[in-house]
């Protein structure tokens, strides 16, 4: 059996440099958006953005809110209705 | 016989040839600048939202310069100190330059508005356009005042480093702007009086070949006049400080002085003593711009007004 000399082309060199380079600039990429994302998330910026869903928490807070009643007052028309009227 | 060395396709470009593709020197001082812009905001930003910020912009920078490279592929391969450039040399295909060009400007301005703000990133996609388009597509080969409008695109990331802190921009971040911008005529037309047969040779109208050198030296000297104004000024505001003035007082002293050197000399006297004035002016123009902006940091770190 004939063995094959094993020289390496030196455009396969090159080639090998522009795959390894962009491997370690797209795993640079993805450590920068995670680092990205605990610096913004624990930096205390607002965390609870619009979520396509009204919420009260996001609502302003209302300055005269309703008071509560103090004495039920009972529907028309039941018997509650009838015994309350003077 | 077999021979290993049979292929003689195209030239295969390696990682480092896509590297400078992004002129990494350009790069630097866009990082340099940006970063003091940045750091000497009245607002201070996270420390890794900020670096995050900082590489953004030097990657718009890259872009713009990978468009560049796109365009001038014709000029640079005439040009000595282009001629091995990625493109010209026939590594990258011109249309890859462009490819790339695009999708970095996209990637980095987007980027830049998710860490930083939108405004910001904004102002990265105009410097991005006005590097690419207004300087190098329009200006360029048009008129020999191409560097003094083109020079802005340059003067840019300061002002960006700034809007990723404030959001804004201000006073002092117009002042930086206007540093870089005042700069940057004479210090090309420095380097165009002792490099000039590549601009002729090129057909770029650099103004050593449309009005002379004599004109030349007349509006590298006024241009020294006008800079120094704003250059103490930006000493008086709120990142200014005796250290910053006194720093700028003595480089506009000396800047000033060799501009008048170039103005009281002939052409035949450079060409004697193989334009020492000149490169020795170039040369101190370098250092103009780093001290200035590396004092506004040694100010901002003791203090400022």
């Amino acid at each position: 059996m004939v063995m094959l000399p094993q020289v390496e082309h030196e455009l396969h060199k090159r080639r090998r440099s522009r795959n390894l380079g962009l491997l370690a600039v797209l795993l640079g990429f993805v450590a920068l958006v995670f680092g990205l994302s605990i610096a913004k998330i624990t930096s205390g910026d607002m965390l609870e953005g619009y979520d396509h869903q009204p919420r009260a928490t996001m609502l302003p807070k209302d300055p005269n809110p309703p008071v509560p009643n103090a004495a039920p007052v009972a529907a028309p028309g039941t018997p509650g209705a009838a015994q309350v009227k003077p | 016989m077999a021979d290993i060395n049979a292929y003689h396709g195209p030239a295969e470009a390696g990682f480092g040839d896509y590297v400078a593709l992004l002129k990494p020197r350009v790069m630097s001082l866009v990082v340099f600048t940006a970063f003091v812009g940045l750091w000497i905001a009245p607002v201070s930003m996270n420390p890794f939202v900020a670096f995050c910020s900082i590489l953004f912009i030097a990657l718009g920078g890259g872009a713009s310069g990978a468009l560049n490279m796109w365009y001038d592929a014709d000029i640079d391969a005439v040009m000595k100190r282009t001629a091995s450039r990625p493109v010209p040399a026939g590594l990258i295909p011109k249309q890859d330059a462009l490819a790339l060009g695009i999708a970095l400007s996209g990637l980095s301005v987007m980027m830049l508005g998710l860490a930083a703000n939108w405004f910001a990133a904004a102002f990265l996609a105009f410097t991005i356009f006005f590097y690419a388009v207004v300087y190098t597509i329009w200006l360029k080969r048009s008129t020999p005042q191409n560097i003094v409008i083109g020079g802005a695109a340059g003067a840019f990331p300061p002002m960006i480093g700034w809007a990723c802190a404030t959001g804004g921009i201000g006073l002092e971040s117009l002042l930086m702007f206007a540093l870089i911008f005042f700069w940057t005529p004479p210090h090309f037309w420095a380097l165009a009086l002792f490099m000039n047969n590549d601009y002729t040779n090129a057909g770029v109208p650099m103004l050593t070949v449309t009005h002379g050198r004599k004109v030349t030296r007349r509006h590298i000297f006024g241009y020294t006049l006008v800079l120094a104004p704003f250059a103490i000024w930006l000493g008086f505001t709120s990142v200014g400080g005796w250290i910053y003035l006194s720093v700028s007082a003595v480089l506009n002293l000396l800047f000033i002085a060799g501009g008048w050197q170039i103005l009281r000399r002939g052409d035949d006297a450079a060409a004697a003593d193989k334009y020492k004035v000149e490169k020795r002016y170039f040369r101190l123009s370098l250092y103009y711009l780093f001290l200035h902006f590396t004092a506004l940091l040694v100010q901002h770190w003791v203090g400022a007004w």
